[in-house]
């Protein structure tokens, strides 16, 4: 099974489409929405996790090029500057998917980025501005 | 037995002196017991860096030729707002001021508040320039109305950090029992007691460690961010009538210390600014104090671990910023805040803190290292802190 972190960006007319729905029913997909920002009427925009077979991913991807959906590989990432960070542990209750850990005898915040699922959380509850966003165009 | 301070200084000069951090001692203690442990231990060091809003630093400007008079006119530093209100050249810089732009909270959103008093103080620390823009009325002896010039802290007389708050004995542990979130100066805390944070380093903070500052007074020499900084006065708002538990340590809020100390030998390994988003701009500060053991109570007081230090629970949506509703959610131990997780209410509450433990961990080492060196000797502290034990209270 493939999983992969996308970004889906919707047009204003498909907004109202239960795309969602369609993705799981229709092509089997395993849909995970990590993030969403939808207004019927206006552009859309969800972050997810699709999981399924290759064969059933591509084919999900087609519907969604079908409906004028743009399709982007997950653009930003998340970095922690290990010099800013003071080991304070302010991120780790913010941290949806435990991304941000904290090592409790040596209290050493660790950041794996394989987990991070760019919800900003961290950005937002960081005082030393040790996490920053990099902009990834694939 | 009762060592004194110019005893254990000799010790230090001719590099004899045993010194402990406040978290080796608790195991020294379980191995020795107390009677030989405060036979053989001289000094217990402690540490914390913590973000301490009450912070700032006075500066006193360099005048050119054409002198002028800041008094009574204004001045910033990089956009942010100086107090002008005193002798000619002396100004003071707040960490929590922030420029005359910056967008706050505006339009109903959060402040990231990227700039402010703290950063200017990180940067001129860091050896950094700062743009001065000032304006006067103009005097007969001071005649210039304007200047505006980068300087850094080469172009100043004098440059210290005057903080009238650090190093609060215990503090709340910030929870929000309303149903949405909510920005505050200990952070942002999830609807219905979604996160809890709390901010001291425990078993190796300065003031839990001498509950009732039989030590630490006017007066006393510490390691401040990374000079050689001095208790200056009992810190605003020190209160020591705060309720204790049987160990001596304060269950809410008690002490606090006023501290000052020479910008030019401050470091920013040990000073940072920081930003609250939707609270503000504040400063950490890294702060150790050297704590004699000059009898068995003090060694017994320093000996103290996270699972004997208690803090009260306090809702921030309401009870803080209203006075309404409960005043204390439940009490809950440093060892417990430290695991991760708390329970209150019957709820498991993920815990987070702003108080670095590995930096106060840092600075208790280091100040260990410095006073082993014979680089930092004690000092007799030269008027108590309000509410210090007496010797006779002590005795019993």
């Amino acid at each position: 099974m493939k999983q992969t972190k996308l970004v889906f960006i919707f047009p204003e007319d498909t907004v109202e489409e239960p795309v969602t729905y369609n993705l799981i029913a229709d092509y089997g997909v395993r849909v995970n929405i990590l993030r969403a920002s939808i207004d019927p009427g206006k552009q859309g925009r969800m972050v997810v996790e699709l999981g399924g077979e290759e064969i059933q991913i591509s084919q999900a991807l087609n519907y969604l090029e079908s409906l004028g959906v743009v399709v982007a590989p997950l653009a930003q990432k998340i970095r922690h500057l290990e010099d800013r960070c003071t080991g304070c542990t302010a991120c780790v209750p913010h941290c949806p998917t435990r991304a941000l850990d904290v090592d409790r005898d040596s209290w050493k915040v660790s950041f794996d980025s394989e987990k991070c699922i760019v919800c900003f959380s961290c950005l937002e509850t960081c005082v030393y501005h040790a996490m920053s966003v990099e902009e990834q165009f694939a | 037995m009762a060592k004194t301070i110019e005893e254990i200084n000799a010790k230090i000069r001719s590099g004899k002196v045993v010194v402990f951090t406040a978290e080796e001692i608790i195991e020294v203690v379980r191995e020795k017991g107390i009677k030989q442990a405060a036979r053989e231990v001289d000094v217990v060091t402690t540490g914390t860096f913590s973000p301490m809003c009450s912070s700032g630093a006075f500066f006193n400007i360099k005048q050119q030729k054409l002198k002028m008079k800041f008094g009574g006119g204004f001045a910033t530093l990089n956009g942010v707002p100086a107090y002008a209100g005193l002798a000619a050249a002396d100004i003071y810089v707040g960490a929590t001021a922030i420029p005359d732009g910056d967008p706050r909270n505006g339009n109903g959103r959060p402040g990231k508040f990227r700039y402010g008093g703290a950063h200017v103080i990180e940067d001129l620390v860091a050896g950094k320039k700062v743009l001065l823009k000032s304006g006067a009325y103009g005097t007969d002896c001071y005649p210039l109305k304007a200047r505006e010039q980068t300087i850094g802290l080469e172009d100043m007389n004098d440059a210290f950090l005057f903080n009238p708050r650090n190093c609060y004995q215990n503090y709340n542990v910030a929870v929000n029992l309303s149903d949405k979130p909510i920005y505050t100066y200990m952070g942002k805390l999830k609807p219905k007691l979604g996160n809890a944070y709390y901010c001291s380093a425990g078993q190796l903070s300065p003031l839990l460690n001498d509950p009732y500052f039989r030590t630490i007074g006017i007066g006393t020499r510490v390691f401040f961010c990374g000079a050689e900084g001095y208790v200056a006065w009992p810190g605003t708002q020190h209160n020591p009538t705060a309720p204790r538990l049987e160990n001596g340590t304060p269950q809410t809020p008690a002490g606090t210390i006023a501290l000052i100390g020479d910008m030019r030998q401050m470091s920013g390994e040990w000073l940072r600014a920081v930003s609250f988003t939707g609270y503000g701009v504040t400063l950490s500060v890294a702060v150790g104090v050297p704590i004699p053991i000059i009898d068995e109570d003090m060694l017994r007081s320093v000996s103290v671990t996270d699972d004997q230090l208690k803090a009260p629970v306090v809702d921030y949506s309401e009870y803080y910023p209203l006075g309404q509703g409960e005043a204390k959610l439940g009490e809950v131990t440093y060892q417990a805040l430290k695991s991760g997780s708390i329970r209150i209410k019957d709820q498991k509450v993920p815990t987070g803190s702003f108080s670095s433990y590995a930096l106060a961990r840092k600075v208790a080492h280091h100040l260990k290292q410095v006073i082993e060196d014979g680089d930092f000797l004690l000092t007799q502290f030269q008027a108590p802190l309000p509410g210090a034990a007496t010797e006779k209270e002590a005795a019993k």
